[in-house]
């Protein structure tokens, strides 16, 4: 996803989103999740916006976003990848397979792409551990992964 | 209830249910170190997330427990100095400082760092980690009134309580997570840029020097240096309360006459004192208060009551930030410093023959907000500030040492005239309900013409976050409200905003305790009695002056008589009445 | 379940969707259609069935036929040859290593042999769904009986006495938790459920909750009417959608069957359940911080006491306890407390669920009694080391736990015995390493994710672990001295001793473990400059062998640093100063002459 344009229909998608956690603070992780769902990332604009609907100060909602790894500042790629990091996928060699995408990619952990077609990112664990190292490509699951294989996956977008 | 018997350290203590170690510790002549921990009960200020972990003790489990916020338990043993113990303390501040810039030599809180002297004491001189370890590196800035440095951020939480649970502000909070976490602004932005009020309480409790005040002191030497500019100097109410801390002397002790020679050893030309200011700001908001009530009376549908205080800058900040509604609240009077700079750069810089550019005026405030206050747009005359440069009592103390003054040995020396009078009501503007003691005294005899039978008003005195009372104007009940620490600021509005009580003039003042707890003041590390023997010196001060009324200031009548006319009128109302912005943000 | 001839079970858990079980199910249906078989035998996506490492799982009931690795290509054949003809499809059979004969019932397959399924007794069998099915199978019985025949004391009492103690990682006495809470005035009440299954490595939760989520709420009632919360409230990772989705389903079905909502089966109880989503925080699973981020606030632990059982959400009484907790509450009500007691060891009651992963060959989800050991766990459930590596350790306990060895595989597995051996018993991840595994690697990777996931509020947590992990990186890049080793003991008890919470407290174990375990391997780092297991790269040399070396120069042209001279059909040489350790060479060596030291 590209950076957004914030612009009223963006406003009012988040105030909605407030509204229907009835613009609770107590809702304030909630009400983050859904947004980051609907615009792909939480640029400041919108934490404000968060924020006067809330009414909580502006520094805690900035808290909580740069608390939790869920939560990002940045677009994401079109393709997000996120590998998995988790005990089980690192004895099996993930970290091989990281530095594979982050090759043949050419960015590091963190980062998209220039084009904006892929970004990098690392998690706990996705709880396949059978399939360990595994990675997500949007919402597809690669399993047994191995450095020569990242290639491959890479071309099937 | 019985008494917890226990012992620390094998010297048997007796304590009450509740009582944490290090309260108990105390009593026993036990001193266990803490860093984070900050209680000021008296103004209702407890900051205990037991963080730092420096306090920590052993009382025979698994771990060891903070002492801060641990309580007793029947028959505990606790350790405070076992070998245990002591290893991981120091081990605790190795840590702390191999994430801590080194610069002491040149850190604007060397002398006053709470870090720096705990670490003196423990003796920690060398860290046994990795060479060259990481340290955790932000964005420095500055604004009129604060310099942050992140970087000496030891994640005390001091200031994040003192922001949001005290001021209720919240411009700063914790932010990131794990080695990156650091207490900050909202992106990391400059505190302009943010809901800041600057009333410096995080300044006023941050034990290292993460936050300190802008330092103006090289200002003041640069002006007294120019042989073109006549420099003069006006004194809060506060500072001479506290000023005698930073000489060593008890807290409490009154210095008014070794301040003002001090001041003039400095080299200010003239020194006065922003009590008679104080003065003149009854006089101009008690007429507007009574103003405003005779409206009233009349049926004036467009005069706003309760009538708010208006000298406390932060407040102000406060009420444009988040109650642009209630602006018209806010009495138009401006702040005793404010009053100040105007009538000496009219009145006085006339009187002098010199012209309005060439008086520089310097005021001693025990607040930082005022350096805030002081660069506002409608303070100032063509791109002339009113006031040129505040400095705290800090800088002030160490303006005198800089000046090879040995405070101590200074004989008292008196004001000049004529900005150096002042009444016991100009006085008590240094506490929490001492502006609204001090127009009740002046309101009486302007509403019912009569001299009220008592001076001291007893009802607004105290800590309590709001209070409220009722004063009986020779018949007519007149209900008033006072409130320190923003918070209590908020509950209060709120009150008035619920239509549920009727109140003629509310007084604000956003640190605790009011200006004698105010962020330039002396740092009380922690000591609620150093802001007690402070409010009674205030009071002190107060009964010792022969008049005590602000319109039996007779400098002032002069200067009424003579230049200003009456209150809120003609050249009064254009030099000592303002206006305000809604500025409202998140 | 009589209405069909044939069940067809499919594993619907993560790994097993990861491995395409979604379009096995729709291809299953389609060749159903086309047999026209539809009214013989039915498809069921059921939880996980635990042996993740042969996903996709296919079991058939009721001739517990156990089809692994199947393919939605292998659709046909088994509705051709089984559900039609009624002959086993004897290539997707489990293959047993041993005996290399094929095993069709999942009953005599060793991986099955040993275990006991208690918490995960519906997981793999219903339809998690449909409510019907697990009403079928005792769903919402306990919760009857508890709200019909027992008074809360009661009902207490035989969580008490069944010696249930906590799952999710300290193991404290679930019956003694809620007493503490049905003993606290204050109203409103909340039971909360820790979902926030935050261990790399561990999906025992998450496969609960994906198979079984009705258990989980019925336990939550169960409690609630226990403490006297009307209020329920799952804090669940966002990571997990398809529990997620699951948790939802369930909780709209049970509501509508009244067993969830006002006046619950005529008892005059109220419970109802809400879900929080985590944000991506290990430091959630502490509860105090669980509590702070259903608040909506940063995910920060603070200072116990107040213990959540008098001071937790929004202030209010709370007790918190996690899934597979829970999951064990219906039945010991159902089957009483001596039933659960005279399972597991003197001190640790029934039994525990674990996530089985590493270098071992049947990855997957488990669950025994209490008391089995190590060895049974690793080598007759898990089917031994993969590839015939040697055992070198495993970790118990995830990062709050620690590498034990081979000299610890005869211990009884229980929350005693675990922390004696210098681990814990956390909540179930149990990885295995063989002999190419570094342990100081080991003990890096874990204090690299300690670091990223600390909250940062007490310092020998935010700076402490830090500070360890750049003398481990040190250790590792060749560069550490004898002195390091012992700064980092010390270093390691001092946090231990000091810090805030849970997370801080068991930070140091994988570091303090490992030295304990370890030791030559350390030694090795730091004296010989040497990375026994040849993972450290800074530590490892790559050689040309110059007897084997025919000159072809595959090596020299693929360098990506000009590390590589030598003449055309001569043996080459590695220049150790410009090599990268990138390995481009061994791979691209066709002869095999390039080897690491």
């Amino acid at each position: 996803m590209n950076k957004i344009e914030i612009n009223d229909c963006t406003i009012k998608k988040v105030n909605d989103i407030c509204e229907k956690f009835g613009n609770k603070s107590g809702e304030l992780i909630n009400v983050l999740h859904e947004t980051q769902n609907t615009l792909g990332y939480l640029p400041e604009e919108v934490q404000k916006v968060v924020a006067q609907n809330l009414n909580v100060p502006l520094v805690k909602v900035y808290g909580v976003v740069s608390f939790y790894s869920f939560f990002t500042m940045k677009p994401k790629g079109e393709h997000p990848i996120s590998l998995c990091l988790g005990t089980a996928c690192y004895v099996r060699g993930a970290e091989n397979v990281l530095r594979e995408f982050e090759k043949e990619l050419g960015i590091k952990v963190g980062e998209v792409t220039p084009d904006g077609k892929f970004s990098l990112d690392c998690l706990r664990c996705l709880g396949c551990c059978g399939l360990a190292p595994v990675c997500m490509i949007g919402d597809k699951v690669y399993g047994r992964l191995e450095p020569k294989m990242v290639k491959e996956i890479l071309a099937e977008y | 209830m019985d008494l917890i018997k226990l012992t620390i350290d094998n010297v048997p203590v007796e304590v009450e249910p509740g009582t944490t170690i290090l309260k108990a510790a105390e009593k026993v002549g036990i001193k266990i170190p803490t860093l984070c921990y900050m209680e000021l009960p008296d103004v209702g200020v407890i900051n205990n997330p037991g963080a730092c972990r420096m306090c920590v003790v052993d009382i025979g489990g698994p771990r060891l427990f903070p002492a801060c916020a641990t309580t007793c338990t029947p028959n505990m043993v606790v350790k405070t100095n076992s070998p245990r113990v002591l290893n991981a303390r120091r081990t605790v501040m190795q840590l702390i400082l191999s994430d801590h810039p080194a610069d002491c030599l040149l850190c604007a809180k060397n002398d006053d760092c709470e870090l720096r002297k705990l670490a003196a004491e423990m003796g920690v001189h060398e860290l046994p980690f990795v060479e060259n370890c990481k340290q955790s590196h932000y964005k420095k800035s500055t604004s009129p009134s604060i310099n942050r440095d992140q970087d000496k951020c030891i994640m005390c939480r001091r200031c994040e309580t003192m922001c949001n649970e005290v001021e209720s502000v919240g411009a700063i909070g914790a932010i990131n997570r794990g080695f990156n976490a650091v207490v900050a602004t909202a992106f990391e932005r400059p505190l302009v840029d943010s809901n800041c009020v600057f009333c410096g309480q995080c300044v006023a409790v941050c034990p290292t020097g993460a936050l300190t005040e802008v330092n103006n002191n090289p200002e003041v030497l640069e002006a007294i240096a120019d042989p073109t500019k006549t420099v003069i100097v006006e004194t809060a109410p506060s500072i001479r309360a506290a000023l005698g801390e930073e000489f060593g002397l008890e807290p409490g002790t009154l210095v008014t006459g070794k301040m003002v020679a001090a001041l003039r050893r400095i080299g200010f030309d003239y020194v006065f004192d922003t009590d008679f200011a104080a003065d003149m700001t009854i006089m101009e908001e008690g007429s507007e208060l009574v103003d405003r009530l005779t409206r009233v009376a009349k049926g004036d549908k467009s005069v706003k009551l309760p009538l708010f205080t208006s000298c406390c800058p932060a407040w102000v900040n406060f009420c444009e930030n988040e109650y642009p509604e209630m602006l018209d609240n806010l009495s138009t009077a401006k702040s005793p410093m404010e009053m100040f700079g105007p009538v000496a750069k009219s009145m006085y810089a006339d009187k002098l023959g010199i012209k309005r550019e060439n008086l520089v005026v310097v005021s001693v405030m025990p607040c930082v907000a005022k350096k805030f206050e002081r660069q506002r747009p409608e303070f100032s005359k063509d791109g002339d500030s009113d006031v040129n440069i505040v400095i705290t009592t800090r800088e002030l103390a160490r303006l005198i040492k800089i000046n090879n003054i040995d405070f101590k040995s200074l004989p008292d020396e008196d004001f000049d005239a004529p900005m150096g009078e002042s009444t016991g009501g100009a006085v008590i503007f240094g506490n929490t309900g001492g502006v609204m003691e001090a127009a009740v005294r002046v309101a009486y005899e302007l509403v019912t013409g009569k001299k009220p039978e008592k001076v001291e008003f007893d009802e607004v005195r105290g800590f309590e976050g709001v209070r409220m009372a009722t004063i009986d104007f020779a018949g007519t009940p007149v209900n008033v409200a006072v409130a320190h620490e923003l918070r209590n600021a908020r509950k209060l509005v709120e009150m008035v905003k619920s239509g549920k009580y009727n109140l003629a003039a509310c007084e604000v003042m956003a640190c605790p305790g009011g200006c004698i707890g105010g962020a330039g003041q002396p740092f009380h590390h922690g000591d609620s009695n150093i802001l007690i023997a402070r409010h009674n010196a205030i009071y002190r001060e107060d009964e010792n002056k022969k008049c005590r009324r602000s319109n039996e200031n007779k400098q002032l009548a002069e200067v009424y008589k003579e230049f200003l006319g009456k209150p809120l009128a003609g050249r009064a109302h254009e030099l000592l009445h303002t206006r305000y912005f809604d500025r409202h943000r998140i | 379940m009589a209405e069909y001839k044939n069940y067809i079970l499919v594993c619907g858990g993560t790994g097993c969707r990861a491995s395409r079980s979604s379009e096995l199910v729709e291809e299953l249906n389609k060749q159903l259609k086309i047999y026209q078989l539809e009214n013989d035998a039915k498809v069921l996506t059921t939880g996980c069935f635990g042996f993740c490492e042969k996903g996709p799982n296919v079991k058939i009931i009721p001739d517990n036929t156990f089809y692994t690795r199947v393919k939605p290509e292998d659709a046909e054949e088994i509705v051709k040859e089984h559900i039609l003809k009624g002959r086993k499809v004897q290539r997707l059979l489990y293959l047993d290593p041993d005996t290399n004969k094929h095993i069709s019932d999942d009953k005599h397959m060793e991986f099955y042999k040993k275990q006991v399924r208690i918490a995960l007794r519906n997981c793999g069998f219903i339809d998690p769904e449909n409510i019907k099915e697990s009403i079928e199978r005792d769903g919402y019985a306990a919760l009857g009986k508890v709200l019909t025949e027992l008074t809360p004391e009661q009902t207490i009492d035989i969580i008490l006495k069944s010696g249930l103690r906590g799952r999710g990682g300290a193991g404290f006495p679930t019956g003694k938790k809620w007493a503490i809470a049905s003993k606290s005035v204050a109203k409103p009440k909340y039971v909360i459920c820790n979902a926030d299954e935050g261990d790399p490595g561990a999906f025992m939760d998450r496969s609960i909750l994906e198979g079984d989520p009705h258990s989980v709420l019925e336990a939550m009632a169960i409690c609630g009417y226990c403490i006297g919360a009307e209020h329920g409230l799952i804090y669940v990772r966002a990571e997990y959608p398809l529990a997620i989705h699951r948790l939802q389903v369930a909780i709209k079905q049970a509501r509508e069957y009244g067993l969830l909502g006002n006046d619950i089966m005529g008892s005059g109880f109220n419970f109802d359940v809400e879900l929080r989503y985590g944000a991506g925080a290990f430091v959630c699973g502490e509860e105090t911080a669980l509590i702070h981020s259903m608040e909506g606030k940063r995910g920060e632990p603070t200072l116990k006491p107040p213990f959540p059982a008098v001071h937790g959400y929004l202030g209010q009484p709370s007790n918190v306890n996690n899934v597979e907790t829970f999951a064990n509450v219906p039945i010991i009500i159902l089957k009483g407390a001596d039933w659960f007691s005279s399972i597991g060891t003197a001190t640790s009651k029934g039994t525990k669920v674990f996530a089985l992963a590493g270098k071992i060959n049947n990855v997957g989800l488990i669950e025994v009694p209490m008391g089995t050991t190590l060895r049974e766990v690793i080598f007759d459930i898990g089917g031994g080391m993969k590839n015939g590596k040697k055992f070198k350790a495993v970790q118990t306990g995830g990062p709050s736990g620690g590498c034990l060895t081979e000299k610890h595989l005869d211990v009884p597995i229980d929350y005693d015995n675990l922390k004696a051996a210098g681990s814990i018993m956390g909540s179930g991840g149990m990885i295995v390493m063989d002999e190419d595994n570094c342990m100081v690697a080991v003990a890096k990777f874990y204090l690299e994710f300690i670091v990223g996931e600390s909250c940062g509020k007490c310092s020998p947590c935010r700076i402490g672990n830090m500070r360890m992990l750049e003398i481990l990186t040190k250790i590792c890049d060749g560069k550490g001295t004898m002195d390091d080793l012992y700064e980092l003991r010390d270093l390691a008890h001092v946090i231990k001793d000091t810090a805030l919470c849970g997370l801080g407290q068991t930070s140091p174990n994988p570091v303090l473990s490992t030295l304990d375990n370890f030791w030559d391997e350390y030694v090795a780092h730091v004296r010989d400059h040497k990375c026994p297991a040849g993972v450290c790269k800074n530590l490892m040399e790559y050689h040309i062998d110059p007897a084997i070396c025919v000159g072809c120069g595959a090596c020299q042209r693929n360098c990506p640093a000009d590390a590589i001279s030598g003449e055309k059909r001569a043996p080459h040489t590695i220049d150790q100063s410009k090599c990268i350790k990138c390995g481009t060479c061994r791979e691209k060596c066709k002869f095999g002459a390039i080897s690491i030291q």
